[in-house]
């Protein structure tokens, strides 16, 4: 076994020297000696022309760019504790963090995907998984803000996922790591033939809320990566798989041995109806739904204890095999729908099934086999095209609305431009370095809005002055309005995007809230005015309804509070101003600041373990007098008899 | 006489439009409020040009000391301002109406005309009066106590009319669709008085 590596190690390390040629060419294209700068500079004042939402990998968040200037633009907290703003540390948000493992304040998240409206995205919602611990989040494109976190249950490393059908009907969420179904106690090597890789399709309400509607309990494969079909393919989405071999030790080499995985082509309308008419079992399940109320501004989580399984083999004609060379990663589907495109990530060709190719095979019946009981569709005759020699290691396909794709090489380390219907070669591009994924606005679905083209570099290195061995990664964005890809612009991403979306900014920025509505704020902790604020003490737990606004808190002093005391600060930001934030921090607090929007109220709580006079202020700097904005608690012995008084003159 | 009085009824009508739209706009500009913040005045009372405005304009001026924009009971105006309006409109239709039908002379018109000039300077009088009680009578407590070169405090009065800089902010002070249609009908009445000259002249003629 050891030798084996060592003879992929050498095979990479060989390829790589041979990308190198590409490599050192493209560098001489100096930016401000072709004009490129001009392309990507956005004056001051003047706003990007799209939104690209990238995830955060191992950060467990989203971040938001814009293009084409590059300029991060926020942070937005999704699967882990940001004590930036208090999410994951806030009494309100501590239940979005909430799971069946108990409270689990990091995640790492994947795959970000914009909700659609007939094929199109239309900038309502935006969702992304976490592979971890397996969860799906709905972020708000009014407030961007994390609204809700729906726990997958009997899943491990949630990587098929988040994708979204073309009228938003199904998220869905697949399995990586297959895994016993439901968990048990077993031995590893029995793995073969037991495990199972469920695919679970999340419906999706007009309010946005996450509903399982039903887990698709399929062999125990790897579902790498998935995406829906669109135009006459709706009604089908499509997963790429690998160790089909049920490897369970040594998988880099152990489940690279068949020549080809299998992409599976679900006919989910079919299930759907399956499920409608009574079809489908339910067994116990556990998880949690954690949703987020922006009228309350709190979270609140709800246990989930059944889930509805659906048995593949029940359901006739509902899900079929096609065989498609080694190890498939991205699993893309064009504008049309017509092409199913298999990027076998451990080869140097691309594979492209045809959807109508496929019905025809389906209808005659045309199998080489079958995988535990689901038919194995013939590889020539579900099979549209190869795109030959196109590079090495393909992973992601994106489309643009001009008839052409676009492929990342990650070892070769380029992006690829090709056509679709002649699979020829267009254009190739070298990447710095070793890209993974790439994103095209709306490039994953029926328009693709195709000026621009983003690659989500693996490997930094020597991009950007040097800052000790942990580098930030990189993405590259790529003119592609015209007949070559033209490189314009490196910059630095935070955590490790694993894949992004973007969307033009216009069908989004508009309806980007500014504040919270004051009057509309139904926080149980919430006060409207200062003459509503109060020090209430219930036990040894005592509430603070505390105000915030430019520049003062009330109440500023406290006294009475004594050790062994749990104090909740419920402070409320009366502003009604854009823009106007305020911060609350406390001297050895156990959490982290909350930074309190206009008209939102947050809690954090703090345990004085000291006797003494303690200072709190506003961590934001909100005004002129901000500085002044601050004020003190008195804490007291446990048993002290020092009556509980507030005030603010 | 009828062309003339048709014109001074529609003259006295177009006051009513002091009812639904503001009669004056103050817009206040700084270059952390890309969007202005702005205040419409009513013969009624005071809002924000947007939701939020006045609240956020009174949050600004509590650096300098100055008093809350004033609510309609606060002062007397916004009740007695719409009673005199209304009370002209009725007078000016009454007037259109007996002109119409050869009770009253064209002279009339230029009487009502002069009586709403009077008082409309009067109300101007008293708004600036207001602005410059606004702009002056600080809190002596006030967080930031500015003084000219002279050592004197500085006065954050917006401008009746026109355009002025009050420290970081620019206050434009300008007419609205309620003032504009107050000045339209005032003209007509004035209009229909020299109409209804010409039109006793050709009659005696």
């Amino acid at each position: 076994m050891i030798k084996t590596s060592k003879f992929l190690v050498i095979l990479v390390t060989g390829l790589l020297i041979l990308s190198c040629g590409n490599g050192n060419n493209s560098k001489k294209s100096g930016a401000i000696a072709s004009g490129v700068a001009e392309r990507v500079y956005v004056p001051p004042g003047e706003h990007d022309e799209y939104y690209a939402f990238m995830s955060g990998g191992y950060s467990g968040n989203l971040t938001v760019y814009g293009l084409p200037s590059g300029r991060m633009l926020k942070e937005i907290p999704v699967f882990s504790q940001f004590p930036t703003n208090g999410y994951g540390y806030s009494t309100e948000t501590v239940p979005m963090l909430e799971t069946s493992f108990g409270f689990v304040p990091w995640d790492d998240s994947h795959h970000p995907d914009i909700s659609q409206t007939n094929g199109e995205t239309d900038g309502r919602w935006i969702f992304i998984n976490a592979n971890n611990t397996p969860r799906i989040a709905r972020i708000s494109l009014e407030t961007f803000e994390t609204e809700e976190i729906i726990e997958i249950p009997h899943s491990a490393g949630n990587h098929s996922s988040s994708f979204i059908t073309e009228n938003t009907e199904y998220v869905v969420a697949g399995t990586r790591f297959s895994v016993p179904y439901p968990q048990k106690d077993m031995p590893i090597d029995e793995m073969k033939g037991t495990f199972k890789g469920p695919l679970t399709f999340i419906a999706i309400d007009e309010n946005g809320r996450m509903e399982i509607d039903f887990q698709l309990v399929m062999p125990g494969f790897n579902y790498d990566l998935s995406h829906p079909g669109r135009g006459d393919s709706h009604g089908w989405f499509f997963f790429t798989t690998y160790n089909t071999e049920e490897a369970h030790t040594l998988q880099e080499v152990n489940a690279s041995q068949n020549d080809k995985d299998f992409i599976a082509a679900v006919n989910w309308k079919k299930i759907q109806e399956y499920v409608k008419n009574g079809g489908g079992t339910e067994i116990p399940a556990n998880y949690a739904h954690n949703v987020y109320d922006h009228n309350t501004h709190m979270a609140t989580t709800t246990w989930n204890k059944k889930v509805l399984t659906v048995d593949p083999t029940k359901v006739e004609g509902a899900v079929y095999f096609m065989p498609t060379p080694k190890s498939p990663h991205g699993c893309d589907v064009d504008p049309s729908g017509e092409y199913i495109v298999g990027n076998g990530k451990l080869s140097t060709d691309l594979t492209i099934h045809s959807f109508s190719k496929m019905l025809q095979a389906i209808e005659n019946k045309d199998f080489t086999g079958e995988a535990y009981g689901i038919p194995i569709l013939n590889f020539d005759t579900t099979l549209a095209g190869t795109v030959k020699q196109a590079g090495l290691g393909p992973l992601h396909t994106e489309f643009d609305d001009r008839g052409n794709a676009y492929t990342t090489f990650f070892i070769s380390s380029e992006v690829v431009k090709w056509k679709l219907g002649t699979w020829e070669v267009i254009d190739r591009k070298p990447s710095y370095y070793s890209v993974g994924h790439l994103m095209i606005p709306g490039g994953n679905s029926r328009k693709p809005d195709a000026k621009y083209l983003v690659s989500l570099n693996k490997i930094t290195k020597d991009r950007y002055l040097p800052t000790g061995p942990e580098l930030e990664h990189s993405a590259q964005l790529y003119d592609i309005s015209g007949e070559k890809m033209e490189l314009l612009l490196d910059f630095p991403t935070h955590g490790e995007p694993h894949y992004a979306a973007g969307i033009i900014a216009d069908k989004v920025k508009s309806k980007s809230k500014k504040i919270y509505e004051l009057a509309k704020n139904n926080h149980p902790y919430a006060v409207k005015n200062e003459a509503e604020t109060k020090v209430v003490r219930e036990g040894n737990e005592v509430h603070v309804y505390m105000s915030t606004v430019r520049s003062h808190f009330s109440p500023d002093n406290i006294e009475g509070i004594k050790i062994g005391d749990k104090v909740y600060f419920h402070v409320t930001n009366l502003e009604q101003d854009f823009d106007v934030p305020h911060g609350f921090a406390v001297i050895g607090a156990n959490t982290s600041e909350i930074l309190i929007m206009p008209g939102q109220t947050k809690t954090i709580i703090w345990e004085p373990t000291k006797v003494g006079v303690w200072p709190f202020y506003c961590t934001d700097f909100c005004s002129a007098l901000h500085q002044e904005m601050q004020g003190y608690v008195r804490v007291s012995p446990k048993g002290s008899s020092v009556p509980l008084k507030w005030s603010l003159d | 006489m009828k062309k003339s009085s048709i014109l001074m009824i529609i003259g006295a009508l177009l006051l009513l439009g002091l009812f639904k739209f503001p009669l004056w706009n103050i817009t206040l500009g700084a270059p952390q409020y890309p969007d202005p913040l702005g205040m419409n005045i009513y013969i009624n009372g005071i809002e924000g040009a947007e939701e939020h405005d006045i609240q956020n304009i009174d949050g600004v001026n509590h650096y300098i000391g100055m008093k809350k924009i004033p609510k309609p009971e606060e002062m007397w105006e916004f009740t007695v301002f719409p009673q005199v309006i209304g009370g002209m409109v009725i007078l000016g239709v009454l007037i259109g109406l007996l002109g119409f039908f050869g009770k009253v002379s064209y002279k009339w018109f230029l009487g009502w005309f002069t009586l709403m000039l009077v008082l409309g300077v009067l109300g101007m009088y008293d708004f600036n009066a207001w602005l410059t009680e606004y702009g002056t009578d600080l809190d002596p407590k006030a967080i930031l106590k500015l003084t000219d070169a002279e050592g004197n405090p500085l006065s954050y009065k917006p401008p009746l009319l026109g355009t002025a800089h009050i420290l970081n902010f620019t206050a434009h002070s300008y007419p609205r669709l309620g003032g504009y249609s107050l000045g339209l009908g005032m003209l007509f009445t004035f209009i229909a008085y020299f109409v209804g000259r010409k039109e006793a002249k050709k009659l005696k003629g």
